[in-house]
Formats: C-alpha cells, sequence, structure tokens
C-alpha cells in the first residue's frame, strides 16, 4: 500500500487542453495532406483523362486507281522518279468514286478533308516500295484529318447544331458509312514520338521538341554541374570566412530566387544582342537555364559537401594531405552523391522552365527536329505552351500528352536521382 | 640536421606558448618538452587547453581560422611555426590519431596505403603492399584483416578501427604521432590492445598522448604534463607526478578530487 502511495496517478491529472490540441494538430496534418493528394489526384486524372487519346489516331481505308499513265508514264519503275509523283488528283479520284454523292465543289471539298493532307505521301511511299501495285487497284490506310479523328474519338458531339462543330452532316454520314464498312480504324500514333511541330494537329509530334529539350539541358548540365560544383567546393573548403564571402551567400541564396523570366532577359541583352549566338538555338536556351540552375547546384553542393563529417578532412589532413589532395581525393567523393542529386533536380528544374525560353526565342513554330545546338528548336514546356494557344480541337489532347511526356521525363529524372544517391551513398 | 634531438634528449620543445581561440585565451605560456622514444601523457579536466597543444604540434588548429599560436614550438631544433614551413612535410614527420576512429570509407589496403602514396614513398606496388603489410604488423592488425584488405575499413570494430588509423599514420613512417584520447571511444579490451601497441610502439616513435584517464596515463607513459584552465601546472616523469606530486592541483586531479 505503501508503494501506491509513492506514485502519483498516472490517469488523474491529465490536461484535457493538451490532448485536444495534439489531437487538433494530427487531424490538420492529415487533412493538409489529403487535400494536396487530392488536387495531384485530380490534376494527373484530368490531364491522363484528356491525354491518353493523342496516343492513337484513326486511319481511313480507301480503295485507289493506281492508272501507269499518269504515275509512271514511261515504264522505267526508276525509284527515285517514284518517290517525285504526285497522288493528289489519283487520291481525290478515289474519294469521288467512293462516295459518288458528293457533287458540288463545295461537297468535294468537304470529302477531300476526311483525309489528313499527308495522306498522298502515305500512298506515294507505299507505292514507290512496292512498284508492282502500279496499273492496280488497290487499298490504302491513310491517316483521317484532325476533325475525323476528333469526330471518331467522340471528342466532336454529333448532335449539336451543324454550324456550331467543324464538321458537317454530310462528312458525318461518309464516316458512319466508312465505319460500318471496317475501313474506319484507331491506330497506335507512332508519328506523335517521332515527328517535329505542324500546323495540323494530325501530323504533330513532339520529337521535336524532345530533341531541343534535350540538347538545352545537355549545354545546362555542361555548363552548370562543373561551375557549380567547383564554386561550392572552393567556397566551403578554401574561402576565407569573411564579410565578403558572407555576401557572395547571400548572393547565391538569392540567385536562386530570382524569376526565371529575368534571367531570360539577361540572356536575351547579353547572349543574342551583344554576342550574336543564334536565336531559338538549344545553345542559348542552355545557356540561359545554366545561369538559372547554378545557384541551385551550388547550394546543394554545399550543403552536401558540410554533411561530410569534419573527421574524415582531419584524417587526411594528419597523414599530411595538402588541402587540394583532402577535397578531392576524399571530401568531394563523400559529396558526390548529394552533388549529384542536387543536379538533377536543377535539370528537373530547367526541363520544365519556360519563361526564359520564350525571351530568346525558342518559342518559334519549328518544324524540323534540331540536328544540333545551334539549329532553331523549341523544347517540351514551350511546345505545350505553344499547343494550348492554338485553337484546333485536335491540339486540345496533344497539350495534354504532351503534359504527360514531360511528367514522365520529371518522374524519370527524379527517380534517377533517388537511385544514384542510393547507390553512390557511403555509410560510415 | 645531424643532432636530431635538443639538449634534453627532446625531439619536440614547446617554450613560452599562448594560443587563442580570438579574444578567449585557451593556452598559457606553457613550455614542455616531448622526450624522443617516449611516451609524453597530457592529462588534465576537461577544456584545460591539452587537446589544443597537441594539434599545436603538428598544426592542425591551421584549419580553424580564429586560432591563433604565439611562442616557439620546434621539432628537433626547427621552428614549426617559421613561416616557409610546408605544413604538409610537418604533419608527415608528426602524425596523428584522433579520439573517434576515423577511417575513410575506403577499403583496409587503401586506408594505410593513402598517405604513402600522396608522399610518393613507393616505388612499386610490391613495394607498397609491403609497407602496407609492415605498418599492419606495427599496429597489431595484420592477422585479423590480411585476408579482407579489399574491405571497407568502415566495417571494422572500434578497437580495430583504431589500430587501422594508427597503421594509417605509421604508414608514412613519421617521427612523431599525436594521439588525441584514443581510447574514449573504445571499450576496455580494446583500449587494453590499444595501450600495448602504444607501449611496443614507442621503440620506433615518438608518442604524444591527450587522455582523460588516470590509468591509462600512468600506464602508458614515460612524461607526464598536467595542464589545469590553459596553464601547466606540472610536467615530468609520470612517477613523480602520481606518486610524487609537487602541486596541490595536480594532487587534487590524480585522486580525483578536481576534474
Amino acid at each position: 500500500m505503501s508503494d501506491m502511495m509513492e506514485v502519483d496517478s498516472l490517469t488523474q491529472g491529465v490536461d484535457p487542453k493538451r490532448h485536444r490540441s495534439e489531437r487538433l494538430f494530427r487531424a490538420f496534418g492529415i487533412a493538409a495532406i489529403a487535400l494536396s493528394l487530392g488536387f495531384l489526384v485530380v490534376m494527373i486524372s484530368s490531364i491522363v483523362l484528356r491525354g491518353t487519346g493523342a496516343f492513337q489516331t484513326t486511319f481511313v481505308q480507301i480503295e485507289i486507281d493506281l492508272p501507269e499513265d499518269k504515275i509512271d508514264p514511261e515504264g522505267t519503275r526508276n525509284p527515285e522518279e517514284l518517290a517525285l509523283v504526285r497522288y493528289g488528283s489519283i487520291l481525290k479520284q478515289a474519294l469521288r468514286e467512293r462516295f459518288p454523292e458528293a457533287s458540288t465543289r463545295a461537297q468535294r471539298r468537304e470529302l477531300y478533308r476526311l483525309v489528313s493532307a499527308t495522306a498522298e505521301y502515305t500512298v506515294r511511299d507505299q507505292v514507290a516500295a512496292n512498284p508492282d501495285l502500279i496499273g492496280t487497284r488497290a487499298k490504302f490506310w491513310v491517316r483521317s484529318s484532325s476533325d475525323v479523328d476528333m469526330f471518331a474519338k467522340g471528342n466532336i458531339d454529333g448532335s449539336v447544331d451543324e454550324s456550331q462543330r467543324r464538321i458537317s452532316d454530310q462528312q458525318i454520314s461518309w464516316i458512319e458509312s466508312l465505319r460500318s464498312e471496317d475501313a474506319l480504324e484507331s491506330r497506335f500514333n507512332a508519328q506523335f514520338f517521332t515527328s517535329g511541330d505542324s500546323r495540323e494537329p494530325e501530323q504533330a509530334g513532339i520529337w521535336g521538341a524532345v530533341v531541343g529539350s534535350f540538347y538545352s539541358l545537355l549545354v545546362c548540365f555542361i555548363l552548370s554541374f562543373p561551375l557549380g560544383v567547383l564554386a561550392a567546393v572552393y567556397l566551403e573548403e578554401f574561402a576565407v570566412k569573411n564579410r565578403l564571402s558572407r555576401i557572395i551567400e547571400v548572393n547565391i541564396n538569392n540567385l536562386a530566387a530570382v524569376p526565371s523570366i529575368v534571367f531570360g532577359l539577361l540572356g536575351l541583352a547579353i547572349f543574342l544582342n551583344f554576342f550574336n549566338l543564334p536565336r531559338s538555338s538549344p545553345l542559348v536556351g542552355g545557356m540561359v537555364l545554366a545561369l538559372m540552375t547554378l545557384p541551385t547546384i551550388i547550394i546543394a553542393s554545399r550543403a552536401s559537401l558540410r554533411a561530410v563529417p569534419p573527421s574524415v578532412r582531419e584524417a587526411a589532413l594528419g597523414l599530411g594531405a595538402s588541402r587540394v589532395q583532402t577535397t578531392f581525393h576524399h571530401v568531394v567523393p563523400l559529396a558526390m552523391p548529394g552533388m549529384l542529386t542536387g543536379t538533377i533536380i536543377g535539370m528537373a528544374q530547367a526541363l520544365g522552365e519556360t519563361a526564359p525560353l520564350l525571351m530568346i526565342g525558342m518559342v518559334a513554330f519549328i518544324v524540323d527536329v534540331p540536328s544540333g545546338i545551334t539549329d532553331a528548336a523549341t523544347a517540351l514546356p514551350v511546345q505545350i505552351f505553344l499547343w494550348a494557344d492554338s485553337p484546333e480541337r485536335g491540339f486540345l489532347e496533344k497539350t495534354s500528352a504532351a503534359i504527360m511526356v514531360l511528367l514522365g521525363f520529371l518522374v524519370v529524372m527524379n527517380l534517377i536521382a533517388i537511385v544514384l544517391r542510393r547507390r553512390l551513398e557511403v555509410r560510415w | 640536421m645531424t643532432d636530431n634531438t635538443t639538449q634534453n634528449g627532446a625531439i619536440i620543445s614547446v617554450r613560452n606558448t599562448d594560443v587563442f581561440y580570438g579574444p578567449k585565451q585557451a593556452i598559457f605560456n606553457v613550455d614542455v618538452d616531448i622526450e624522443r622514444n617516449a611516451v609524453t601523457a597530457l592529462i588534465g579536466p576537461s577544456g584545460c587547453g591539452k587537446s589544443t597543444l597537441l594539434r599545436c604540434l603538428n598544426r592542425m588548429n591551421d584549419v580553424i581560422p580564429i586560432c591563433e599560436v604565439k611562442g616557439d614550438i620546434q621539432l628537433a631544433g626547427q621552428d614549426i611555426y617559421a613561416s616557409e614551413v610546408d605544413v604538409v612535410a610537418l604533419r608527415q614527420q608528426v602524425g596523428m590519431v584522433f579520439q573517434k576512429p576515423n577511417p575513410f570509407p575506403k577499403s583496409i589496403f587503401d586506408n594505410v596505403a593513402y598517405g604513402p602514396r600522396i608522399h610518393n614513398l613507393t616505388t612499386s606496388k610490391a613495394d607498397l603492399a609491403e609497407r602496407v603489410e609492415k605498418s599492419l604488423r606495427r599496429a597489431g592488425l595484420w592477422e585479423e584483416v590480411k585476408d579482407r584488405l579489399d574491405q571497407p575499413g568502415t566495417g571494422l570494430s572500434g578497437g580495430q578501427q583504431q589500430r587501422l588509423c594508427i597503421a594509417r599514420a605509421i604508414a608514412v613512417e613519421p617521427k612523431v604521432i599525436l594521439m588525441d584520447e584514443p581510447c574514449s571511444a573504445l571499450d576496455p579490451i580494446a583500449t587494453a590492445t590499444i595501450e600495448t601497441l602504444i607501449d611496443e610502439l614507442r621503440e620506433r616513435f615518438t608518442i604524444a598522448i591527450v587522455t582523460h584517464s588516470m590509468q591509462q596515463a600512468a600506464r602508458v607513459s614515460q612524461n607526464t604534463a598536467f595542464f589545469h584552465l590553459g596553464n601547466l601546472v606540472e610536467f615530468g616523469a609520470t612517477e613523480d607526478i602520481f606518486n610524487a606530486p609537487k602541486d596541490e592541483r595536480t594532487q587534487n586531479y590524480i585522486t580525483g578530487r578536481i576534474g
């Protein structure tokens, strides 16, 4: 009994207020996470729902007469000449045969608009690859126009008034007729991943933007990684800690917070107007992005250098290693995983950056896939911006699809950062 | 330099030395001699400046910007704080073992080989391997690690790590080894192993050791310097300090009344 008296009761004297505040805090935390997760799910699902359509595209099958006198009048079957034949009229002829009810000019124009402007090249390439087709009647699968594609995917509502939609009742009846004969097919849209931008939604692809982004990031990495790491190493391991180094430190931190468009203006004023570097090129884009990424890399690198235990430096110095030897034999290798992670995160930031690239002209409409860092190019986020700005219905899903591709790259880069960290991290 | 020792057989002599950390003075006018091929123990309560003094002996304090050393510290007659002294050359002569075992996160072999490599002490791979083996043998670690030289040094036990650090220090053949509480992070068995090792190393090297443990100082050292609040209170043969301390503060400290 006496023992019981010595210990205060464990259940009495509990402060209900403290308990309530603990529960409240926990509830707030859970609510905050749930809310942000909810937003994320809404955002990603809306993008995915809108964008997945762009990975499929509609093809139309038409039977085409391939008269020898029009295609290869001399009968040489010279592949070079076959690659230059124009199939426009042949294709139109085939369409008129298929749907003879199109009699007026206006109706015929609508008819021709069922297929993509690239359809004649598809036919040309297939005939050139297989010249035996000349003189026969053959069936070809050609890309439909974007409007037909949109209708086939259900993105254009056929029930609204004809004047309110981009596709006429006549065209709808043709499409339904094609569909009933299995001459309408949805296929994987490989062109989306292999071609550059286009004014026609059904032909537009992201490869040009992907390559442009790749070159920009390459330039950005080559410039910012060594500069950033060396600056961090100097500031952390060699610089005397005085007023000047503190001012530099504060300014680097401020630089990390400068709006990216300011770096774009700087690039415009200096790289383009003063040094006359090629406008719209990944070279200048990468240089501007490097300016933007540098502070991030420096800050991350300094943090990881600071995380290297001082005992490692002491051990090396105590053995008679010089400061440079100590730094580069021991400290930098140990800090490297953190530096790389910081760099990759900085690069991921740069990959998603739009504003500075707008300032240096990477927003131009460029069809060709760039073949070097001085070619005019665009970048993934700018491509998204351009497509989001386009009025055609077909670009809506392209925009979302491009966002998915961009997010995919970002996820991959962050995964690489995590894997590198795991792989290279040394425990002691 | 033919006569590497000063008159009284000391390899390092500290004279009239003051050390400041910024405005704060850590060591007041200290005179100490580190006797050649002997173990000199620096003892005293925490914050008495014994580690600070030890770190002055191979200029490890240089990395602390606010630390300022005034006075005359000579290694075999050369002023180690003279402006023309190369710190790297000094530290090659005066090696150091730290409080916490700090092997590099590299293989056991590379840990020991690092010093000889940066100082170009060996001519061939075989030569280097031989030196690594010799150093590990002298540190009493060879038998335990000879089959796993390529494994990380950080994977060893605490006592083994500390002996690895000793092997690493002696691989560059220093004249003096400074030990900053080398056993404070170790268990009693590992401590006993290191103490035996220190006694053996005395034959080839001069050792200065900072320790918190009175018994350790009594067991391993020939000379003892007792510091209190930055002052050298008493310096002399270990036997005398422990059996017949002249100063009351020494008496109080070794009997456990202060500290």
